[in-house]
């Protein structure tokens, strides 16, 4: 009996499910960035000249910044001029409506297990399916269009309302505010648009699946959620990336924006391919997702469950600019195999009585490292803020690690920061507690793991919470035996 | 049902368990008393398939080698352990918890799941046994529970498993007298003709609730003596001090057998 079991070596070398490949007739721009790439990637979208505009202010930004290198993970260096930075599946006709979509296409979301026809009569979420970089499916228009939301692709945004996206973007996330958002938004090329009018409680949730399809596509969505006053909306995000042998750069941005008295929650389940067991191929996860609580008693709220991607790079944050303003995040992320995850998030409080809440589980296995790296900054004009952070991280096995970096700056004497952290391993006390009232290792391991979440995914939306659990579960099938 | 030969247990080179001998039939309850340290716990432990220790001897459990079988196929095969000290699992409900056991051991034993309002009115009924407010179901396992209340959940989960073979370690330490006595209640309530009970206990007190019908007397990782309830109440008097010295002279004189590894 060594002190790594069985169980823990099977969970830490599983197999990733969703590793196919479909085969769709794709439009691509040729490989490498420069300003006609930009230009070609504009024209596509038929964007107006502002939009291009934007995009080539951002691009001469990105020219002149550096990657960045202080976080917490190993990767050989990206050559950006052997990246496509465009990819379409070409659709047959226009679409109209869900029965046009390439049957292709939906057979892979039913592969995937998210059947759009099924979600749309079973559960009532309106599903905005992107298959690389268009949007292919968007249902429950109308019955949004009724109460006034929008929820469309980026792309129809900026045709559609562009006095919406010019008024928002970049307002949370500046086009310069890092490397990998700089470049985003010079090459974005689609992504999801909510907008949420005066007092309207969004009333479903929205959803939407994003795919990496095509090799070596980098895929590079823009999402921007704005909530007017008193306006709430719950907001559902899942990714899955076929099996590949090059990783695959994803360097999403998203934007959030809170009025006075608005809700956000945004809630990701992100399953992207991590790579074999060596470590070859993989996802490469860098996004910038930050809300901003630009109004009074607004709220926004993070919840993300990670347990794909090769590397994670990725700080949910949130700036508590309106008086009163609440921040959370939720986040549970799993790292096996050689899986680097850091991620965290900001609160930034500058409004007087904010507070933010901060929970944070990671779990590691195999060689898998999991840094949690967080920033809580409290301006002067913060007066009566309040920070609670709360950082666990549970080992399975002895080659991986994790590591907390938690960043406080506090301005302000009248704020509250409080830390708490821990480490444990899973306790072969509990195994054996398990295993003698006749609970199967495999299944234990997976019971102790989910509990260790719990926390976590009761933030989740019923529907989500299950499948994360799922997914943690299937991440924990196939030992003993 | 249960048969011990020469059974041997170490851990890191260190032998706890030097040679146990011990049967034990259907409906009887065995009294495994002993100083701390003598390896009480470990003998139930063993039993109950805990990995950390070197094994040797022989275990047969109906006439099946014990020692082949992993913990959970024990479970199944009927082996229950309540620990001496249950653990907490955070986030995970104790009726739940309870439930996905349950579940476990019918799947093994190739009976049908129960379903989750049949099992809940199974607990409910259990838990009066120990007298357990309906309040802990939804607590995490064990979670900020009490030493009582940990004790009185193992009980519970006895009652709801209903075992062939209970292992009691040390139920009895950390309780104050009303804990003990609904314990003990419990624990009366489900002796049965087809079930045996292994009660390891540092105290006689134990023993007046729950009465045996044969007493061990454990030191130095061996069964020194055995005999009658009265044996308990002589040890209360004369201590264990006595026996140690009995055991050591026990064990200058027993042959060496099986050699441990």
């Amino acid at each position: 009996m060594t002190d790594v079991s069985s169980e823990v070596r099977e969970f830490a070398s599983r197999e990733y499910q969703y590793g196919f490949v479909t085969d769709l007739e794709t439009d691509v721009a040729p490989r490498g960035l420069n300003e006609d790439v930009i230009r070609l990637i504009s024209s596509k979208k038929n964007e107006p000249d502002w939009m291009l505009e934007w995009r080539l202010k951002a691009y001469r930004g990105w020219l002149t910044m550096e990657e960045p290198t202080w976080q917490k993970a190993n990767y050989a260096p990206i050559d950006y001029q052997d990246i496509i930075y465009y990819a379409a599946p070409k659709p047959k006709v226009a679409l109209t409506s869900l029965d046009e979509v390439d049957p292709e296409v939906l057979a892979m979301f039913d592969k995937l297990g998210i059947s759009l026809a099924e979600q749309e009569r079973l559960s009532g979420v309106a599903v905005d399916a992107i298959v690389d970089s268009v949007s292919v499916a968007t249902t429950f228009k109308e019955k949004l269009a009724d109460v006034g939301v929008i929820f469309c692709s980026f792309s129809e945004a900026v045709q559609c309302h562009p006095e919406l996206v010019k008024r928002y973007l970049g307002t949370v996330v500046p086009r310069r505010d890092n490397f990998f958002a700089a470049l985003n938004s010079a090459v974005f090329s689609d992504g999801s648009f909510c907008f949420i009018p005066k007092g309207v409680r969004c009333p479903m949730e929205l959803s939407t699946y994003f795919r990496i399809n095509a090799a070596d596509t980098g895929q590079f969505e823009r999402t921007l959620i704005i909530a007017e006053e008193g306006a709430s909306v719950s907001y559902l995000e899942g990714c899955t990336a076929p099996m590949r042998d090059t990783n695959q750069l994803h360097a999403a941005v998203v934007e959030l924006v809170a009025l006075d008295d608005a809700q956000i929650k945004y809630s990701t389940v992100q399953n992207w391919y991590p790579g074999d067991a060596e470590g070859r191929g993989g996802i490469y996860n860098f996004v910038t997702k930050r809300g901003k609580c630009a109004g009074v008693n607004s709220k926004i709220s993070w919840t993300q469950v990670e347990t794909g991607s090769a590397i994670t790079w990725k700080y949910p944050g949130v700036i508590l600019q309106g008086d009163n303003s609440v921040g959370e995040f939720y986040s549970v992320a799993l790292t096996a195999n050689h899986q680097q995850a850091d991620t965290g998030t900001k609160m930034i409080h500058i409004g007087k009585n904010t507070s933010s809440t901060i929970v944070s589980k990671a779990i590691s296995a195999g060689h898998g490292q999991n840094t949690y790296r967080g920033l809580v900054k409290v301006l002067d004009s913060a007066s009566g803020a309040r920070n609670h952070t709360q950082c666990d991280s549970l080992l399975l096995g002895g080659d991986c690690g994790a590591h907390t970096f938690p960043y406080v700056e506090v301005k302000n004497p009248t704020a509250q920061v409080e830390h708490e952290a821990s480490t444990s391993k899973i306790g072969e006390d509990q195994l054996f507690y398990c295993r003698q009232r006749g609970i199967p290792e495999e299944d234990a391991v997976s019971m102790i793991v989910n509990g260790f979440c719990r926390e976590v995914f009761k933030e989740l939306p019923m529907e989500f919470a299950v499948e994360a659990q799922k997914l943690l579960s299937v991440s924990l099938e196939g030992s003993v035996g | 049902m249960l048969q011990i030969e020469n059974l041997r247990a170490s851990i890191g080179g260190k032998e706890i368990l030097r040679g146990v001998n011990l049967e034990v039939h259907a409906g009887e309850v065995h009294a495994v008393m002993g100083p701390n340290g003598s390896g009480k716990s470990t003998l139930a432990q063993v039993l109950a398939g805990r990995e950390s220790y070197d094994v040797t001897g022989k275990v047969l459990y109906e006439g099946e080698d014990l020692l082949a079988l992993s913990p959970e196929e024990r479970a199944a095969a009927g082996v229950f352990l309540a620990f001496q000290y249950p653990v907490e699992i955070p986030g995970v409900g104790n009726l739940y918890f309870v439930r996905t056991a349950l579940n476990s051991l019918r799947r093994q034993q190739g009976l049908d799941e129960l379903d989750a309002i049949d099992f809940l009115s199974l607990a409910k009924e259990r838990m009066r046994l120990v007298e357990m407010d309906e309040s802990f179901m939804g607590r995490s396992v064990n979670e900020g529970f009490s030493g009582g209340e940990k004790k009185r959940n193992e009980i519970f989960q006895m009652a709801v498993l209903e075992p062939k073979l209970a292992i009691l370690d040390e139920t009895d330490s950390g309780l104050d007298i009303d804990a003990l006595r609904v314990v003990a209640q419990g624990v009366n309530a489900l002796r049965s003709e087809g079930r045996a009970m292994l009660v390891i206990t540092h105290y006689q007190r134990l023993l007046d609730y729950i009465v045996p019908d044969v007493v061990h007397v454990f030191a130095d990782g061996q069964i020194v003596r055995s005999g009658d309830k009265d044996l308990a109440l002589e040890l209360e008097q004369h201590g264990y001090a006595d026996l140690e010295q009995r055991a050591t002279l026990a064990s200058a004189a027993a042959p060496v057998v099986g050699a441990t590894s």
